[in-house]
């Protein structure tokens, strides 16, 4: 690597950094734990994990096969399918919300199948956790196609041949084998998760305790007290860090 | 390298909200005048078209507009962007302006706004009065009260006793126009105005009592205009027939 290139990469790490300490310095440290501890506040971090874990759980559930179908099988229109999913990535989440409300809304597409089996989507809790893993799915399917296709075929293949089961190949050869790309999928799903705000409060709504996360919350305190705004906002980032620290530790410290 | 490539892409991501755009200064040398309104989201239309009748009367003035939420202009004042002008959407975010010394001169009402109910075109869940709104079974979206429209809407629950579950405490008034126009909610309490601007999309309810809580609309120079002059002018402007008539042809009342 030539040594130039030190000067452009110290540079973009500084722009990710110089707003994060700008946002540091703006604290009200004496009445940062008073701020983040408000009824309000808790209640949107606590709906924000919990909403977050639920959409990297179907996540996995979704995003798993889905990778494994793009990276160990080829077919017509493959590249196409790609795209599509990929989609989300760089859709602007309002647009990911509208069309979710033209789909589970009451009025949506699929609004009368969900009222026939009594379901209630819009405004509820369900609604959030949807529009949450609609923006962090394709961050799952990027990552673990990504590992399945470096860790290739070879063991597969050898397994098949000593007799395995394809489902047994999935489960004791396949998975472990890519468990670093799935960790990483699931984490980077999660960080999406916790950050999402346009697809919420397009499809959502904001109610404190069952619709209002973080997120949502950090918007709404900036109208009457941006104090609160930028203490959450650190929360939220503090808690962001955490969870891919965490991670990467973990990884690092296995073999 | 790729997955490291990604987490920059999540972290960036989980600042996903942008800012409005804030209008440019002109250039010193231009040789027209510039007057740089900063005005709530709800004057938009009203606004647009007094801004015309001005530029005819003035000869050569140019007014540029930035319309969004009263609490969003003042903080953006605040960062120093270069508004002649503020109208605010209610006398709380005006005084906010003041207590940071924002503003040059007197700040003078210039129109009044009261709430109606809007419901979806044909009024599915049939609401006749604001009683109706405290049945559980009619989802309603109000105006969170931290924002003015919100504020209001507390207030009309606090003089007519009128309970109001909602089942989403939403951002702003478009965001209410939207629930209710897509059909998710079966009301909304929103200004009298946006019912009118939202024509044939939605469906409006008067209710007794609307008139009891007025919304009033004050007006200012900003301090360190580039014109002190035009600015004052234009704030008298306002309160001028030609732009009265304006104002009252999208609903606003006389101060």
């Amino acid at each position: 690597m030539p040594r130039w290139v030190l000067l452009p990469a110290a540079l973009g790490a500084a722009f990710i950094v110089l707003p994060l300490a700008a946002l540091a310095t703006r604290v009200e440290w004496t009445h940062f734990f008073a701020l983040i501890s408000s009824d309000s506040s808790q209640a949107a971090l606590w709906l924000s994990l919990r909403t977050s874990a639920a959409s990297t759980v179907l996540c996995v559930v979704l995003g798993v096969p889905m990778a494994l179908v793009l990276a160990r099988t080829s077919f017509r229109g493959q590249s196409f399918v790609r795209s599509i999913v990929l989609l989300p990535l760089v859709l602007p989440p309002v647009v990911g919300g509208i069309a979710l409300l033209y789909t589970f809304g009451r009025k949506g597409l699929l609004g009368e199948t969900i009222d026939v089996l009594g379901l209630q989507i819009a405004f509820s809790t369900t609604a959030v956790v949807i529009a949450q893993t609609f923006v962090a799915l394709p961050f799952m399917v990027v990552s673990l196609e990504g590992t399945l296709r470096t860790a290739g075929e070879r063991y597969e293949v050898v397994a098949a041949t000593l007799g395995a089961r394809p489902t047994t190949v999935l489960r004791r050869v396949t998975l472990p084998l890519v468990l670093p790309g799935l960790a990483a999928g699931a984490v980077l799903s999660f960080a999406r998760a916790l950050g999402e705000f346009g697809a919420t409060i397009t499809f959502a709504g904001s109610l404190e305790g069952v619709t209002r996360t973080l997120p949502l919350e950090i918007y709404l305190q900036r109208e009457t007290d941006p104090d609160a705004a930028v203490a959450l906002s650190l929360l939220l980032v503090v808690v962001a860090v955490l969870v891919i620290g965490l991670v990467r530790g973990a990884r690092s410290s296995a073999p | 390298m790729k997955r490291l490539a990604l987490i920059v892409a999540a972290l960036l991501t989980l600042a996903g909200c942008s800012q409005p755009d804030v209008p440019e200064r002109d250039s010193d040398s231009a040789p027209q005048k510039t007057l740089t309104v900063f005005a709530a989201a709800s004057l938009q239309g009203a606004f647009t078209e007094i801004g015309k009748r001005f530029e005819d009367d003035t000869h050569g003035v140019k007014v540029k507009f930035n319309f969004a939420g009263s609490a969003d202009l003042v903080a953006q004042i605040e960062q120093g962007a270069p508004a002649d002008v503020f109208a605010s959407a209610d006398a709380a975010n005006m005084t906010k302006a003041m207590d940071a010394d924002l503003i040059g001169g007197q700040a003078q009402d210039f129109a009044t706004n009261t709430l109606e109910i809007a419901t979806p075109p044909g009024n599915p869940a049939d609401i006749e009065s604001l009683k109706d709104l405290s049945d559980p079974d009619v989802k309603v979206v109000l105006c969170a009260s931290q924002v003015p429209c919100g504020a209001a809407a507390a207030k009309v629950e606090k003089v007519t006793g009128v309970d109001i579950k909602p089942v989403s405490e939403e951002q702003s008034v478009t965001d209410v126009l939207g629930k209710v126009i897509s059909g998710e909610a079966d009301a909304g309490l929103v200004y009298v105005t946006d019912v009118k601007a939202a024509g044939s999309k939605v469906h409006g309810v008067p209710f007794r009592d609307a008139g009891r809580v007025v919304n009033t609309y004050p007006v200012a120079a900003v301090r360190h205009a580039k014109d002190e002059s035009l600015a004052a002018y234009f704030v008298d402007y306002l309160a001028r027939p030609d732009a009265q008539s304006v104002l009252a042809a999208f609903g606003f009342g006389k101060p």
